[in-house]
């Protein structure tokens, strides 16, 4: 059987792994190895194993992840920068049948939509929030973000962050962790295989929980961004796990089983 | 003997040559080609095939979804 001919092994009934029917048949527009790509691969092989394609809603931001709707076949709203925890609230208090999710970067979230995270988190609307940090600003050049490490060179600080002048990491998802609005809180990453399965779980236990409507949930996935960062997809991977695991410790910073009080009309 | 035998199949043109589907995989079958695609990337292909055994661990990992795993068991 070692003789095998590779003709004999592609078929549909050995298939193991294909793309999800729900990622449109398109190429992306990030850069290679960006671990954007990945993290969509997941919220598309989420809702189509959960079969609510027809119900999910996703708030797409402002950064690099503002054409998600592009590559993702339901429905989306974008909005505008860090707005879109707010514009989530909207959509899952008009529609509480509909899944809503959010997909921000660490720009979106942790800068200019702090107070908005902040707020939704603490009301505990029934959404998903899906936050990648890659620890600058992507799109627009790579510059300090507030959750850049300590010492990391970026296009606005060359000579990397000084606390001094900058302040300290944003560490989001602990600060989130605190509010009783949200009932799983999680860190994820996905550089190797292992990591985007461990994320896939992480991920859908988040919509499961918003089916569930148990509150917010909030995954973190520490992210790359090798041309950001000036370092091959590899070799990004690598200092990713170097340096921004020491400062964001990957694992479940929060995990509660509590049904939130219903909204009264 | 191998009781399992694995393919993988890469969509050449949607492939950007970010090589994370070399380094995940654990039986060094994935490498760059040689030659670009129409978009001048070295796309990745199956090197070895004999050693490949279907774990599509290059299929999680790939950012731009264009690997496609098959595998067989004895």
């Amino acid at each position: 059987m070692k003789n095998m001919d590779i003709k004999d092994i592609i078929k549909p009934e050995n298939l193991v792994y294909d793309k999800s029917e729900l990622q449109i048949d398109t190429i992306m527009h990030y850069c290679p190895g960006c671990s954007h790509g990945v993290v969509h691969k997941l919220i598309a092989e989420i809702i189509e194993e959960l079969g609510i394609q027809e119900d999910t809603i996703g708030v797409s931001p402002v950064g690099c992840a503002v054409f998600a709707y592009n590559y993702i076949d339901i429905d989306w709203q974008q909005a505008a920068h860090g707005r879109a925890p707010a514009v989530a609230t909207g959509i899952a208090r008009t529609n509480p049948d509909k899944i809503v999710f959010t997909y921000q970067g660490d720009g979106d979230l942790a800068s200019i939509g702090a107070g908005e995270i902040l707020h939704a988190c603490n009301r505990g609307e029934n959404i998903v929030v899906i936050f990648i940090n890659n620890a600058i600003y992507g799109m627009t050049g790579g510059q300090m973000a507030p959750t850049t490490l300590i010492g990391q060179p970026t296009s606005t600080s060359p000579l990397g962050r000084d606390v001094a002048l900058n302040g300290y990491p944003m560490k989001m998802t602990e600060i989130i962790a605190t509010l009783p609005g949200t009932c799983y809180v999680t860190r994820q990453s996905v550089h190797t295989a292992a990591t985007v399965r461990k994320c896939k779980k992480a991920i859908k236990k988040a919509f499961q929980n918003v089916m569930a409507k148990k509150g917010t949930s909030f995954v973190e996935v520490v992210s790359t961004c090798n041309s950001g960062w000036k370092m091959t997809p590899v070799g990004a991977n690598t200092w990713m796990e170097e340096n921004m695991f020491a400062e964001y410790v990957p694992g479940d910073l929060k995990d509660n089983d509590i049904q939130k009080p219903a909204i009264g009309n | 003997m191998a009781k399992v035998r694995g393919a993988v199949v890469v969509e050449k043109e949607g492939c950007k040559g970010c090589s994370l589907c070399v380094e995940a995989c654990p039986q060094e079958v994935l490498a760059l080609h040689k030659e670009v695609n129409s978009r001048g990337y070295h796309y990745s292909y199956m090197k070895n095939p004999e050693a490949c055994i279907g774990c599509s661990n290059c299929g999680a990992v790939c950012p731009d979804t264009c690997i496609t795993v098959y595998r067989v068991k004895f």
